[in-house]
């Protein structure tokens, strides 16, 4: 079908984005790689020569770097719960028949044009500053003490304020697949007598697996790099220095660069395990 | 009596998504109000809701100060620079994919994906030592070519999916009627790909235009944009909130309303296609 000619033409108008894309994979992180083999501080002597696998061992024995796989995996967990249930209930909300639902589809997805540094700020002080933030305001009107967020609850302050962000996509997302929903299916389910909970558990929930398990994968590469909303809050303190962080902590704050590539590739062989995953659903959507 | 009840319902449904979505927008909405307030009423407890004298006051305070137009310039060339490069490589790309694919094409589309999963501390540090090599540190040239390159991979992809589904019949009728590849493109494709071209750019100015890594960590004085901005607040002599309060309304206001405009692109271009 496609003749010679412009199939020479489509592999000279996909080489741009091809090697460009390639670029930006490779010389990086060849660079990393090379790095986190090497004692290199660049204030204190600069490269230092090769070192083996000394750097991945010290990244990984170093008192920081269990904390920090923990803060991780709460920080990521949470946010997945909280956004994924809520997510779920609103989806179902917003597709019921009402009044208005364009202007509370606005209402709602608002917060993720809101960029990170605005949002982690505008938490941070007006509503978690522990005098003057809106809720010591409601704290004290109960009668209760304010609770000082970013130090007593820094790490439950990040969850909500990172899932703050995100509970639109998951809403959006989910949304999209209840509305593919078979509307005559589940009035058949109904008319045969199933419950709600029944109609949830049978009906719904396996129309949206996939949309969830899409929503799962892609949060998590994107929460596994959260970076400004711990950078302008705690900046790492209070138990909030997760994996990534952590890295970035080792690499510009205490410029040991050798160490902080070793964690790098850490970071990457994570993002790579879970990014086959998502790469397989995609790509049997490919196919079809 | 079945009228009445589904009635019922939808009052029901409307009372309660209405109080979600409000509540969820309440921050955005508490942060809009501050920002007319003066200092003073902005810390005040009780907190004062909507009857007090607004003020323009923080606004004009901000601007002075903070050089908000550079701030806001910069975002601008940033975002708007790398989403036009995006396309200048996206559109070729895609189109190709899109209508003249080979056994490869989808292996590639899945490694352009992969490549948006690498995670960006894993390469802080090459890019941070290239940029200072090149001189690229806090300039807008060197964000750009970031940027774009992050999301040249959600470009593709929105590309991609939105030129499937342009009919190839059209196409073959175009060549059939003797259409040479250049008024093929300028004739017949542009005019049904441009929907998906202005709802990818979109797309990316917002996605550019919020990010927060590299913008943080490869820019100082210059080239810094509004998420630097920003973040330069949350030094304690920045801890006014109706001042933070403008500076941030200032900083999220345009892509807001562009968001609005955006959320069903967004399920497209966030998924890659796998939801629709």
């Amino acid at each position: 079908m496609a003749t010679q000619h412009s199939r020479s033409a489509a592999r000279f108008m996909l080489a741009p984005a091809v090697i460009l894309l390639l670029g930006w994979m490779l010389v990086p992180l060849t660079m990393t790689l090379w790095f986190s083999f090497r004692k290199y501080l660049p204030l204190r002597g600069g490269d230092l020569g090769w070192v083996g696998f000394d750097n991945y061992v010290r990244f990984v024995s170093s008192s920081s770097f269990w904390p920090s796989v923990l803060t991780t995996l709460i920080i990521v967990g949470g946010v997945l719960v909280i956004t994924l249930v809520l997510g779920t209930l609103l989806a179902l909300l917003l597709d019921q028949p009402m009044w208005g639902q364009g202007i509370v589809r606005i209402l709602v997805i608002a917060p993720f044009f809101v960029m990170p540094t605005v949002s982690a700020l505008v938490w941070k002080n007006i509503f978690m500053d522990p005098t003057n933030g809106l809720f010591a305001h409601l704290w004290k009107f109960f009668g209760a003490t304010p609770v000082v967020w970013m130090s007593q609850a820094s790490i439950e302050s990040i969850i909500l304020i990172v899932s703050w962000q995100w509970l639109p996509f998951a809403t959006l997302i989910l949304l999209t697949a209840v509305q593919s929903l078979d509307s005559e299916q589940l009035e058949a389910s109904e008319i045969d007598g199933a419950g709600v909970l029944q109609r949830f558990g049978y009906i719904i929930m396996p129309h949206l697996a996939r949309a969830l398990t899409i929503v799962i994968l892609i949060q998590t590469i994107f929460l596994l790099a959260i970076f400004a909303e711990i950078f302008v809050t705690t900046g790492g303190a209070f138990g909030t220095k997760t994996l990534s962080y952590l890295v970035f902590q080792r690499v510009l704050e205490s410029q040991n660069i050798g160490l902080g590539s070793a964690g790098g590739i850490y970071a990457v062989i994570l993002a790579n395990i879970l990014a086959i995953f998502l790469m397989r659903i995609v790509g049997k959507n490919l196919d079809s | 009596m079945a009228r009445s009840v589904t009635n019922n319902r939808k009052i029901i449904n409307t009372v309660a998504a209405w109080c979600c979505g409000l509540l969820i927008f309440f921050p955005i909405l508490w942060t809009v109000i501050t920002s007319f307030k003066t200092e003073a009423q902005a810390i005040s407890n009780p907190p004062v809701f909507l009857f007090f004298d607004w003020t323009m006051q923080n606004y004009s305070v901000v601007m002075e100060r903070s050089n908000y137009a550079r701030f806001l310039v910069n975002s601008i060339f940033i975002a708007g620079g790398s989403t036009l490069l995006g396309i200048l490589v996206g559109v070729p790309a895609a189109w190709s994919m899109a209508f003249v694919p080979s056994k490869k094409t989808k292996d590639i589309l899945l490694w352009m994906l992969s490549t948006k999963m690498l995670p960006a501390v894993g390469v802080l540090y090459p890019i941070y030592l290239l940029f200072i090599k090149l001189g690229l540190l806090d300039s807008r040239v060197g964000l750009m070519i970031v940027l774009m390159l992050i999301n040249l991979p959600i470009i593709i992809w929105m590309l991609y999916t939105y030129f499937k589904e342009i009919p190839v019949d059209i196409l073959e009728a175009a060549r059939m009627d003797g259409a040479s590849l250049k008024s093929e493109i300028i004739y017949v494709l542009t005019p049904m790909a441009l929907p998906g071209i202005a709802s990818t750019m979109l797309l990316n100015f917002i996605l550019a235009w919020n990010e927060a890594f590299w913008t943080l960590n490869l820019t100082a004085a210059k080239a810094a944009p509004l998420t630097a901005f920003i973040a330069s607040y949350s030094s304690p002599e920045g801890l006014f909130y109706a001042k933070l309060s403008a500076a941030s309304t200032m900083a999220i206001a345009p892509v807001l309303i562009l968001g609005w405009f955006s959320q069903k692109q967004l399920v497209r271009g966030l998924t890659f296609g796998a939801v629709k």
